[in-house]
């Protein structure tokens, strides 16, 4: 149980998350939706403590990790797994390379037991065969897979996946989905998956977020997220270009700075 | 529950009884009881999970070289006493039907002599 209290961060004028209190239950997936620039990478940076917000806590089984020390941190990520939206592969290393650097890095695990283990999770993402390609050999979507494999290679107990199936095709989101439900359901991980794909999303989650500018402007089941009568999930589902959340970020009148 | 392991021979088959959480950590003592089994000579080799409450990927990878041992040595490689948790991550790695799992330590010596 990851529990988010009154969580802060400014970026200039700018809030990125504006007093958030929110949790994220064992065992459920917990999908944060959001436009772009909504602050849902923010909430997730702070809430893996990447990134340290101005104020309020974080709390991680009971630890607040806004203010935990280094080694306390390192010893809290070994339990959990991050799939980064451009998948951050180390370039120079092979795909079998990238996916064992976890195991090498933090266990005394043999080599052959490694060998099977990369090999359980490249099935996992379907990608066996891939091992001594490089990442640069592969396309957007496939890094994507062995990112969501190295994240997965520790076994943590919480997942924290930030735009896991943009850029894939449908087939294979359709995967990335069925592993997701699949490692939630049969090994009670925990889930908090960040996305704008809402198809995805209803799939998937257990419990949804909605962020706007910084704030949470919907929470709940799909079904009460689908039922939703606030204009700006509406929109926000139906992606319906008119409406409430605007599509431009400035509030200048375009006329008044063209002709200025 | 703290992580021990067992072993007793019946008939030169190997039985390991296995009790706590096999992870990551607990994994390399599991791999080191099940290897000196690994040699020709040892006609099987029974694995009782009953008391495993959590087995993750390196749990079942060691298992895994059970596997490997007993198809090169064409020998009895058999897990006992799965727990809905334990089956579950195997089921998940899509090796729950290439192991051979019986319902108990008795079961799996039954199924050897046959």
């Amino acid at each position: 149980m990851v529990i988010v209290k009154n969580l802060v961060k400014k970026y200039g004028s700018v809030v990125a998350s504006n007093h958030l209190n929110c949790r994220f239950e064992t065992g459920k997936v917990t999908v944060i939706l959001g436009g772009s620039g909504s602050g849902k990478s923010t909430l997730l940076r702070q809430v893996t403590g990447l990134e340290k917000p101005d104020s309020g806590e974080v709390l991680f089984d009971g630890l607040d990790l806004t203010r935990a020390t280094r080694e306390q941190l390192y010893e809290k990520r070994k339990k959990m797994g991050m799939l980064f939206q451009g998948a951050a592969l180390f370039n120079y290393l092979t795909i079998f390379e990238n996916i064992a650097f976890p195991l090498r890095e933090h266990t005394q695990i043999a080599d052959n037991v490694i060998k099977t283990i990369v090999t359980m999770k490249l099935e996992m993402v379907g990608l066996r065969g891939t091992e001594d390609l490089m990442p640069s050999q592969l396309s957007g979507g496939m890094m994507k897979r062995v990112g969501l494999a190295r994240a997965i290679v520790m076994d943590p107990k919480i997942i924290f996946y930030d735009e896991p199936t943009s850029g894939l095709d449908p087939i294979s989101t359709g995967v990335i989905d069925k592993l997701i439900r699949d490692l939630n359901r049969k090994l009670n991980i925990t889930s908090v998956v960040v996305s704008h794909d809402i198809e995805s999303c209803f799939r998937i989650a257990d419990r949804i977020i909605i962020l706007y500018y910084g704030d949470i402007i919907a929470e709940g089941t799909v079904e009460e997220i689908r039922n939703s009568t606030d204009p700006r999930v509406i929109q926000f589902i139906n992606g319906n270009p008119e409406g409430p959340i605007p599509f431009t970020r400035t509030d200048k009148n375009y006329l008044d700075e063209i002709l200025s | 529950m703290g992580f021990s392991i067992n072993t007793k021979e019946e008939n030169g088959i190997a039985l390991v009884f296995v009790q706590g959480e096999i992870d990551m950590f607990t994994s390399p003592n599991l791999r080191d009881t099940l290897l000196p089994f690994f040699k020709p000579s040892t006609p099987g080799v029974v694995v009782d999970l009953s008391q495993v409450s959590f087995m993750d990927s390196s749990g079942i990878a060691t298992l895994v070289e059970g596997l490997q041992w007993s198809k090169k040595e064409n020998r009895k490689f058999v897990l006992t006493g799965l727990g809905e948790t334990v089956f579950n991550a195997l089921s998940l790695t899509k090796l729950d039907k290439v192991f051979t799992i019986e319902p108990d330590a008795d079961a799996a010596l039954a199924a050897m002599k046959q």
